[in-house]
């Protein structure tokens, strides 16, 4: 390309960026004519050079549209319609220059359409300048002595020497390309090829300062140690140099914002302001380059989503113009950006339905999801909230591209929304990628760097100390501050080394986080923290998720840099929030709600696979044997200040001699019993087709597990035996209730019949709503009536309505069973009639809820 | 590459890796250079060698006897020779490194077609020598090869 033209071009790019936020400027300030001065001097020096290099086309557009802008600075009103025209023209213009820089040549067209336009609007601000106003001012009353007239006044101004009158006449072309000479000659414009290769070279200085650091460090007394210092300071001040010349305000990426935000709030009939803070802040190069996209992104979606209609937000008792905010701010080694709007913020139901829609939870799971939870959920893949796909938004890029080009650059996004008063973004990005601080770490004896950023803290653990790794099977988890972290070894992760030493006991565990998540990644040792610089990964090894890249350490060897974002993809399912202690009760609610059923698979007693749903334990243990005690012919052992029962599940079932002994721990308030087993083999999370008891004792029902025929346990049926009164008061003192179970699932059914037979009621079941209404109409007579919710056919709710209408059965007490525990659930339970509402899977609370029931009846019958 | 083979005379570096002799276009050979404090990556694919630090240089060592299935190679070899593809440096290693030789296309042939899969998809062509066969590498093949499609 001819350098002239590439020149011309390059400038002219940017001073059109540069207008195009001037202008919007200009609409609000019209009588600022300084912004007017700087449009006016670029169009006019568009049109200069175009005359210059043979550009026909953009000469006579750019004429037209200095023609009208000569206009506008002879005083003619600066009216919406024109900036919007103007607008126009400089988005032609942007186009022929995209042409010209594809083709070398100004595409083919006419610009007729534009520059009549233009004309046009010149001409009439030509007749609507005659038509000013005069207002005539006189003083209704004598002048006060000291006064002087308006006239005089006028004359005193006009007399007095002012400065020369700015010209905007042809030799202000002098003037202004003149301070553009100026500023010319302070700065230069350098190939940022030039600047990378310059922060190579520096990167590589770096390394080399570092190498002779090292070196010098082993040797007590030499006499390069001053000139290293030096050296090392030098290198410093370079590197910061060097690392400056990438540096580029974040007002840059800002700067086609206000043009986008003046646009949309025109497209979509809504007051926009846009509010930039911080526009100087300066990150890297090619940090700014990743951010443009997703800045531009989430305006724009603050814009069409966000903010209301100003009709809608009159109503809501806010300001007609709604705001958006940018901010920009350094913290610490990172740059702070927020995208705040002062909208509707997100809707709740809305993202709800649409995580259903695309199946990424479960009803059952968003019902118990907290706000910021589910809020999360916009980063997913396919999720836009707005209902209709608007020329603005919905043009199937989401938020989690948004989210892919943050990770991409190691930043975080958060967001924080509050209904009906606007949603806040939060974007933390680092500074810069080429150099980073990096947390050294060793792994079966090879070396690897952590970023600094996503290591939250460090946690020592032994295999008998304060911390240390417990299990959930195989999975290795850690108990810190009430939370269970999950674990991942770093060992095994990497397949390092011989698989049965893959996982030690001892080391660090590596707190990190990624967005919301965290994790902890086990390391055998943890060395210091060093600033690497990034050097990509080679191509062939870029399918490793495991690395980010990789980096020569001071010592001259190179080490792998990992990458916690794959790291955190490899814990699969726990992505969605560190597991705690709370979601396991959690997940008890939801057990039977899916059809997906978690079971512990272990053997005790015999060879053949023995099963009990997860969510009924509360702790896998292996305890000493040696600790172990008996009294009164029980195995007990001391837990957490108590003594728990140990029982044996079955007559085949023994307690190990010697060594460590795997328990099932099962509690309840502050009561724990265990079941003694021989082997923990594995969870599995399956649909499983349950086929009832044979009527053994102890046994649920059986399964087919993976291939092989497994029993279910009955906990109910062992619970008892370690605790007489496991279940509340003790059965005989009361004559039995006749109680009705709904419930559809044959295995639920199953294992609440035992619990409530257990305290003290003779259970009839119903598989399903109609079943249940059935037997009432038929005459049958119960004291109290539990049931779920959630079945096919007749649900729970239209269950309690037909029950309530029928005359025998409208006082029988009714208890509702879900796993949806909202405010809006319990409301509409009450309304139907029901009495109670348990959480599935709170045995005391529906025991208590069923004696609480059945005793208000006795009284009241007394 | 292949078309030097045929027409007019091209210089080989030669090398061997285990038995065999081999020869890389002397324009693409950057330089040979000595194994030492090789990185290992773990779950790289098996014929990735491991990172190493070359004068300031991170270059991927790719294991040529594993890629292209030759046993025999001495087991500590130490030796690789540094190419460059789309600016990103890589090193082979192999056995030993021999002479330069100019080849002409009097001695040239494409590879048998009963060659190794994996040999003779890297294999530009053969070169009949006095005493030994000499299979010339074309190396933007020998580096582009995916991991997949060695294992398949």
């Amino acid at each position: 390309m001819d350098e002239l033209l590439r020149d011309f071009l390059t400038e002219t790019h940017e001073s059109l960026d540069n207008v195009d936020s001037e202008l919007v400027r200009f609409e609000q300030e019209p009588n600022n004519t300084e912004i007017l001065a700087n449009i006016f001097r670029l169009v006019h020096t568009i049109k200069g050079t175009c005359g210059f290099l043979n550009l026909p086309r953009l000469e006579a557009l750019t004429h037209a549209a200095e023609s009208l802008m000569s206009r506008f600075r002879d005083g003619m009103p600066v009216s919406h319609d024109a900036v919007s025209l103007i607008l126009a023209t400089l988005d032609r213009i942007k186009n022929i220059l995209d042409g010209l820089e594809k083709h070398q040549g100004e595409p083919a067209g006419t610009d007729d359409d534009l520059i009549a336009q233009l004309d046009a609007m010149a001409q009439a601000g030509n007749r609507s300048q005659v038509s000013g106003t005069l207002t005539y001012q006189v003083l209704e009353r004598p002048l006060k002595p000291g006064e002087a007239t308006l006239d005089e006044l006028e004359r005193a101004f006009r007399d007095t020497p002012g400065p020369e009158p700015v010209s905007h006449k042809p030799d202000d072309r002098k003037s202004s390309e003149r301070s553009d000479a100026k500023v010319a000659s302070q700065s230069i414009r350098v190939n940022v090829e030039t600047l990378e290769h310059l922060m190579t070279m520096v990167s590589e200085l770096v390394l080399t300062r570092n190498q002779l650091m090292e070196l010098a460090r082993r040797q007590a007394e030499t006499e390069f140690k001053v000139p290293l210092q030096r050296l090392s300071h030098v290198t410093a001040e370079l590197q910061e140099g060097v690392m400056k010349t990438r540096m580029q305000p974040i007002g840059n990426a800002w700067q086609k914002l206000p043009r986008l935000v003046r646009d949309l709030s025109v497209e979509l009939g809504k007051q926009i302001e846009l509010e930039m803070l911080g526009a100087d802040t300066e990150l890297d190069r090619q940090v700014l380059d990743l951010m443009k996209d997703p800045l531009t992104h989430m305006v724009r979606n603050s814009a069409d989503h966000g903010i209301e209609t100003p009709v809608e937000r009159r109503a809501a008792g806010k300001p007609e113009r709604g705001t958006i905010r940018l901010t920009a701010r350094h913290e610490g080694g990172h740059i702070v950006i927020e995208v705040s709007d002062d909208g509707r913020g997100l809707d709740r139901s809305k993202i709800a339905a649409k995580v259903l829609k695309s199946g990424l939870a479960t009803e059952a799971e968003v019902a118990k999801m907290s706000e910021s939870q589910l809020q999360r959920f916009i980063f997913a893949r396919g999720m836009s909230t707005a209902e209709s796909v608007t020329n603005v938004s919905g043009r199937g890029v989401g938020m989690d591209v948004v989210q892919n080009n943050i990770d991409q650059i190691g930043g975080t996004i958060e967001v924080k929304s509050v209904p009906g008063q606007g949603t806040v973004f939060t974007i933390k990005i680092p500074l810069t990628l080429a150099i980073v601080s990096a947390l050294i770490v060793e792994a079966a004896g090879e070396r690897f760097a952590l970023p600094q950023v996503a290591v939250m803290e460090l946690v020592r653990v032994r295999a008998h100390g304060e911390h240390r790794v417990e299990r959930i099977k195989d999975t290795p988890v850690l108990r810190l501050r009430n939370k269970l972290l999950p674990l991942i070894f770093l060992r095994k992760y990497l397949r390092l080394g011989e698989a049965a030493e893959q996982e030690t006991e001892n080391g660090f565990v590596v707190v990190t986080q990624v967005g919301a998540e965290c994790f902890g990644i086990i390391v055998d040792r943890v060395f210091h923290t060093e600033e690497i610089v990034v050097k990509p990964l080679a191509s062939k090894l870029r399918h490793i998720h495991a690395f980010s890249g990789n980096t020569i350490l001071g010592d001259g060897s190179v080490i792998m840099i990992l990458d916690p974002n794959g790291i955190a993809a490899a814990f699969g399912s726990v992505r969605n929030g560190a597991i705690t202690l709370e979601t396991v009760a959690d997940s008890e609610k939801n057990f039977a709600e899916r059809n997906k059923t978690a079971l512990l698979i272990f053997r005790a007693g015999s060879n053949a696979p023995r099963a009990v749903p997860v969510s009924l334990v509360t702790r896998l243990e292996e305890i000493d044997v040696g600790s172990i005690e008996t009294t009164g012919g029980r195995h007990v052992v001391q837990y957490r200040g108590h003594l728990m029962p140990l029982i044996c599940p079955g007559e085949n079932v023994r307690i190990r001699e010697s060594g460590s002994q795997p328990l099932l721990v099962f509690s309840d308030g502050e009561r724990s019993m265990a079941l003694v087993v021989d082997q923990i083999v594995d969870i599995v999370e399956e649909e499983f087709e349950i086929d009832p008891s044979d009527g053994r004792p102890g046994v649920l029902g059986s399964a087919i597990v993976k291939g092989e025929a497994t029993d279910i346990l009955d906990v109910g049926h062992y619970l008892p035996l370690a605790y007489t009164g496991w279940f509340g008061s003790s059965t005989s003192q009361k004559s039995k209730r006749h109680l009705l179970l709904v419930d559809d699932s044959a295995f639920f059914r199953n294992m609440l019949v035992p619990v409530l037979r257990a305290a003290g009621y003779t259970v009839t079941t119903a598989a399903s709503g109609h079943e249940a209404f059935g037997m009432i109409r038929s005459g049958r007579n119960f004291d109290v009536i539990v049931t779920d919710l959630q079945m096919p056919g007749m649900d729970g709710l239209a269950l309690a309505r037909a029950l309530r209408a029928e005359n025998a059965s409208a006082q029988i007490p009714l208890i509702a069973l879900s796993a949806m525990t909202t405010p809006d659930m319990i409301e509409r339970v009450r309304r139907a009639g029901f009495h109670d509402f348990v959480a599935k899977f709170d045995r005391q609370g529906l025991i208590a809820a069923i004696k609480e029931q059945t005793d208000t009846v006795t009284s009241q019958a007394a | 590459m292949t078309n030097a083979l045929h027409s007019g005379s091209a210089e080989y570096v030669t090398v061997t890796v285990g038995s065999q002799l081999f020869g890389l276009p002397i324009a693409r050979v950057q330089d040979v250079f000595v194994l030492n404090q090789i990185t290992r990556v773990p779950l790289a694919p098996d014929d990735i060698a491991g990172v190493i630090n070359l004068r300031g240089r991170i270059v991927t060592v790719i294991d040529l006897a594993r890629r292209l299935g030759i046993t025999g190679s001495s087991s500590r070899a130490h030796l690789a020779v540094g190419l460059e593809i789309d600016k990103e440096s890589y090193g082979l290693v192999i056995d030993a490194v021999g002479e330069v030789l100019k080849l002409g296309a009097d001695t040239a042939e494409a590879a048998p077609a009963n060659l190794d899969e994996r040999l003779r998809h890297v294999a530009a062509g053969v070169h009949r020598l006095d005493d030994r066969l000499l299979v010339v590498l074309d190396v933007d093949r020998l580096i582009d090869l995916k991991p997949m499609e060695i294992a398949a």
